[in-house]
């Protein structure tokens, strides 16, 4: 039933997310599950809803600790990992929730967690608003007023938010939960781009995604999960977004 | 023509300031013209003494609202931490000692409110509603209900004004307001006590240990209201078991009324400052123009009204903070 690719034939995976269990009382979210993902890769979870692919993300970034099961990274397994170890570890997200603050500007958002200060104490609001511009316009991210805070922005302005600041960060994993899903079709596209770039950067890309043709378009690699597990693992040169489906909805049934 | 453009945006994005400043202006005119004893050098100085000790317990509670908390227990640790320093007084420790177990107690309280609220993740509307009893049960059983009276005048120096010409209730409200507005404007401790207040769970996803801060707003208070309660205690003399009732319900007054979220997220230190300002000029003129007192809890009333839904209308954004 398991279509499994072997894909670290060569290169040893940066992450390996290995035996992953997790339960909210009575829901069992994940049920031994595993991922590895390469540097240079662009590696998409797919799955219906509720069948862990956030659940998992949270655990690689430390935001949830397994009942069960390993992290390791580097070759290196991280134990009872929190987000400072895990982005330590170099691990970042751009969350479905996008975990924005609603009251703080652009700036304030980008740098939130590692301000820009002068004289070690004090912040340099200057600078830090120069820079997002800065950044902003580099992923051509366009927002009128950086002042405003992010709970006035459009929703596919906040996403795109959330994402320059993962852009800022630039760790060498990099999670993106539904990165799109609040974008038009060009804006989209655009951030597709982003993702090869960083691929060409030798970056770890993991992108949870609905829309199979998407993850078609830029992903190396999917993994489908189904209620906590892995169902498949197909390299995306070798299969179809129907055949894909087919994986999604068989273990769904299940 | 940008300029103008500018200003009206700065208006907009402190329009609870603006008003403020203008009804405590547009307040002291009218004083001063209805009443020949208004402006005059002793009353404005109870003015100040009146409202030196509020100011310090009302900017420590925006440090906690902005945080996205409240401490109702505020008023209680003004009560408590004031005994603890008069019974060390009593027990004969040299007055700077009992000013620093005082200081210390306040700490210890805030300390114990931030790190019930972080632990049990119970709201701390509930903890501090707790604490706001145990901390007043305490102030009782330790005093027995009797007043702890005549302390030493280098006790009693922090709270008269006049002491060698100097005021230290005011001078310490002062200081407090001068070194809190850069903390919170421009140090990471102070963004993140707005970001406590935004969203917890992103600070806390940004490697940021939130309990810590969190906590640490809560000490922050505890100190404050220790000082408060120094001030309180020196200035009647007394340390008693009722001083402070309803302290925290002013404080938060002033806090809303000085424009900072109740939901937390943003602060605004200059409108507390200039609430507590105004409603201390409210209670002496309506006292100077003999009119019962009866009145000044029904104005500071509709004056908080009118505060917060002209700050609602003129909102330069609306925010949506269920992101």
């Amino acid at each position: 039933m398991t279509v499994c690719y072997n894909n670290s034939m060569s290169i040893q995976p940066i992450l390996q997310l290995q035996n992953i269990h997790k339960r909210f009382g009575a829901v069992t979210a994940l049920d031994g599950m595993n991922l590895h993902v390469v540097p240079g890769e662009i590696l998409a979870i797919v799955g219906d809803n509720g069948c862990g692919k956030s659940t998992l993300m949270k655990v690689g970034c430390g935001v949830i600790q397994p009942d069960q099961g390993h992290i390791v990274c580097n070759g290196k397994p991280l134990q009872g990992l929190q987000p400072k170890e895990a982005l330590k570890a170099g691990i970042s997200a751009v969350y479905q929730d996008l975990a924005l603050d609603p009251m703080r500007d652009c700036a304030g958002n980008i740098f939130l967690g590692k301000e820009i200060t002068s004289f070690t104490f004090f912040i340099d609001h200057k600078s830090m608003r120069r820079k997002t511009e800065q950044l902003l316009h580099e992923l051509s991210i366009h927002i009128p007023d950086i002042t405003q805070p992010a709970g006035s922005l459009s929703g596919g302005q906040r996403q795109s938010l959330a994402i320059a600041r993962a852009m800022h960060e630039k760790t060498p994993i990099m999670f993106f939960d539904e990165p799109t899903s609040a974008m038009g079709v060009r804006e989209s596209a655009k951030i597709l781009d982003l993702l090869r770039h960083l691929r060409e950067e030798g970056i770890a890309v993991i992108i949870i995604s609905h829309n199979l043709f998407q993850v078609f378009d830029v992903a190396d690699r999917v993994t489908v999960m189904a209620a906590g597990k892995k169902v498949a693992d197909v390299l995306c040169s070798e299969s179809t977004p129907e055949e894909v489906n087919q994986f999604i909805l068989r273990g769904r049934a299940k | 023509m940008k300029s103008t453009k500018r200003i009206r945006r700065l208006y907009e994005r402190h329009t609870t300031e603006f008003l403020l400043t203008g009804v405590l202006l547009l307040v002291g005119i009218a004083l001063t013209l209805y009443s020949p004893h208004f402006l005059t050098a002793k009353n404005l100085k109870n003015i100040l003494e009146a409202i030196s000790f509020r100011l310090i317990l009302a900017l420590g509670m925006n440090i906690v609202i902005t945080s996205g908390a409240i401490d109702l227990s505020a008023g209680s640790m003004v009560s408590l931490s004031g005994i603890m320093a008069a019974m060390s007084v009593k027990a004969g420790a040299p007055v700077p000692l009992a000013l620093g177990i005082g200081i210390l107690s306040g700490a210890l309280m805030g300390l114990i409110n931030g790190y019930a609220i972080t632990r049990t993740k119970i709201s701390p509307f509930i903890i501090t509603l707790a604490f706001m009893s145990v901390y007043r049960g305490l102030s009782l059983i330790f005093t027995k209900g009797i007043p702890i009276t005549i302390f030493p005048a280098a006790f009693l120096f922090w709270g008269r004004s006049d002491v060698f010409r100097i005021n230290p209730p005011l001078i310490l409200g002062i200081v407090t307001f001068v070194v809190l507005l850069p903390l919170v404007y421009h140090t990471k401790w102070g963004q993140y006590m707005m970001a406590l207040g935004g969203n917890e769970e992103a600070l806390r996803r940004q490697g940021i240990p939130t309990s810590r801060y969190r906590i640490s707003a809560h000490m922050v208070l505890g100190v404050l209201a220790a000082v408060t309660g120094i001030i309180v205690t020196a200035r009647l003399n007394s340390a008693e078991a009722n001083a402070g009732l309803n302290m925290e319900i002013d404080a938060i007054t002033a806090v809303i009324m000085g424009g900072t979220p109740l939901t937390g997220g943003n602060a605004n230190v200059y409108g507390t400052f200039i609430a507590v300002l105004l409603l201390g000029v409210i209670r002496n003129g309506l006292t100077i123009l003999s009119v019962s007192s009866f009145y000044q809890q029904f104005l500071i009333g509709v004056l908080l009204l009118f505060s917060v839904i002209m700050a609602k209308k003129r909102k330069a954004f609306s925010i949506n903070t269920n992101l």
